[in-house]
């Protein structure tokens, strides 16, 4: 029943998603804490900066930015990052690049929404003993933002797994275009949707489960 | 709380603050003047590649065409997966234990899923098993797997804008001898159509972004599949990429605005007026908040 599989690398795109997911996730969790951390400091022109980053990149559709990533950044500003003659590995890692930056926005609004959670004597307490404003971001505030924020951030996580799928609009070898090159060419088009549906469900169902009990057992009982 | 994060700045901070600005209007700079500098190099910046969009021809045979199939797919697929959404909401709540399991996995199902891969479907099953002609068949695509995914999003959208309401609704509602049916219908439905309308709005500027998607797989001509074109036309990949950006920044502003005043306007009418209402204000912002987050947070 299954033998349409033979002679296609599912596992290995899914393998993709997930490297691509991973990559992307680590990459925007440090450029949207930054970004958060930008929106909260006291100089103005970072305020601002990542205000306008947040309000312009969460408005552009994410295909937009993974074609610009390929046609744009790659063709005309000659970024390779590192895989210019490589053209999967360079489609990859510009495709780590566009989800990361479009998904760090999230991630921004995200710890943002934590540091409103933590209670305003927190902060009050910590500059009373004298810290400077990166200590009582490091050492009092973030911290118990980020175990308030988990919920909120498996949700972005869960959305940047399903996201990935946009990297096939450059090529990338991820589950998407497996399946648009399967359904083509074999004739099972339910058997093989719901085979990557389910792989889908499977990528996401766990990381829901398990960090929503993380969330639960990390959140600050208040 | 912003404010609450560092001192009032004293002489020193000052002084460091200014530093720091100063820095990163360096690092900005030098960003900036590198990719004008690789622009201008390739020519991006040329007057000839910007004119076309100074001129009515770009826009009419280009780029209004593809906003009015992002437009279309969009409010198609609002339109369809409202009712669809509204009912499998309902169905959740419903009393019956086979009405409400098969509408959670339905939902569950399809909110797991990237819109992409019901797009593909949709698609492929078009084209095998209905005889659409192919101009047609990538809108057909895009507004099924839209419908499909936002569904199941207003779908919990919908039930947390009923849960939202006070208890004292349904109860009152059966204490006048209302049927279950006419309790949602006349009494629940009614009611949180207003707490849903901001969480609709801003829904549907996820479901213009990813008409995005069908441009880009299913030759769907919408604006970034125009900007393609136009793009081959007269070889301004940057421009083109930029005023592209630019209008679909535009259009989702407007709609994420005019969400945030609707919700505005909603709080304030809810607090202006009378008895019931001190009750809902208690209930309404946490369950609207939760799928809030999963409505807003899925881009």
């Amino acid at each position: 029943m299954f033998d349409f599989l033979e002679g296609y690398d599912l596992l290995g795109a899914f393998w993709v998603t997930v490297k691509l997911t991973v990559f992307s996730g680590i990459g925007s969790l440090v450029l949207g804490t930054l970004l958060a951390a930008m929106r909260v400091s006291p100089v103005p022109l970072m305020r601002g900066f990542a205000t306008v980053y947040v309000n312009v990149v969460r408005n552009i559709p994410l295909t937009v930015i993974i074609v610009f990533a390929s046609l744009g950044l790659a063709d005309v500003f000659g970024v390779t990052l590192g895989a210019a003659d490589d053209f999967d590995e360079q489609a990859f890692r510009l495709a780590v690049l566009g989800l990361g930056g479009y998904t760090a926005a999230f991630v921004c609004e995200a710890v943002r929404s934590g540091i409103n959670t933590v209670p305003v004597g927190q902060a009050e307490a910590a500059r009373a003993i004298g810290l400077s404003f990166t200590q009582v971001l490091r050492f009092v505030v973030l911290p118990q933002a980020f175990r308030s924020v988990i919920g909120p951030l498996t949700n972005v996580l869960i959305a940047l797994t399903k996201n990935t799928t946009v990297a096939s609009a450059i090529g990338v070898t991820e589950a998407a275009l497996l399946m648009k090159e399967m359904i083509e060419n074999e004739a099972q088009l339910v058997l093989i949707s719901a085979v990557f549906a389910l792989g889908f469900v499977i990528l996401t169902l766990p990381t829901g489960l398990f960090l929503g009990w993380l969330g639960k057992r990390m959140a600050v009982k208040r | 709380m912003t404010s609450v994060l560092y001192d009032a700045p004293g002489p020193g901070a000052k002084r460091r603050n200014v530093l720091y600005t100063v820095g990163f209007v360096v690092l900005l700079g030098l960003g900036c003047w590198w990719a004008l500098a690789v622009m201008a190099d390739k020519g991006q910046l040329d007057w000839a590649l910007w004119e076309p969009f100074t001129q009515a021809q770009a826009w009419t045979t280009y780029l209004l065409p593809g906003l009015g199939n992002t437009l279309k797919a969009a409010a198609l697929a609002m339109v369809i997966a409202l009712p669809l959404g509204a009912l499998l909401g309902i169905a959740r709540l419903s009393d019956h234990r086979w009405v409400r399991g098969p509408a959670g996995v339905v939902v569950e199902f399809f909110r797991a899923i990237p819109v992409l891969l019901l797009m593909l479907f949709a698609n492929q099953f078009y084209s095998v098993s209905t005889d659409l002609s192919s101009d047609v068949r990538p809108l057909y695509a895009v507004v099924t797997g839209l419908v499909l995914y936002n569904a199941s999003v207003l779908a919990e959208v919908v039930r947390a804008g009923i849960l939202s309401l006070p208890k004292g609704q349904t109860e009152a509602a059966k204490a006048i001898g209302l049927r279950k049916g006419q309790t949602m219908t006349s009494i629940l439905l009614p009611q949180s159509v207003t707490a849903m309308l901001p969480a609709l709005v801003s829904q549907l500027v996820v479901i213009v972004k990813d008409t995005a998607l069908g441009g880009a797989l299913l030759a769907f001509p919408e604006l970034l599949n125009a900007r393609g074109t136009l793009a081959a036309n007269y070889a301004n990949v940057i421009p083109s990429f930029i005023v592209v950006a630019l209008v679909f920044i535009v259009l989702n502003l407007i709609l994420t605005s005019f969400a945030s005043w609707l919700e505005r306007r909603l709080r304030r009418a809810k607090r202006s007026s009378g008895a019931v209402l001190h009750a809902e204000q208690a209930g309404a912002e946490e369950p609207v908040a939760e799928p809030g987050v999963t409505t807003k947070e899925g881009p």
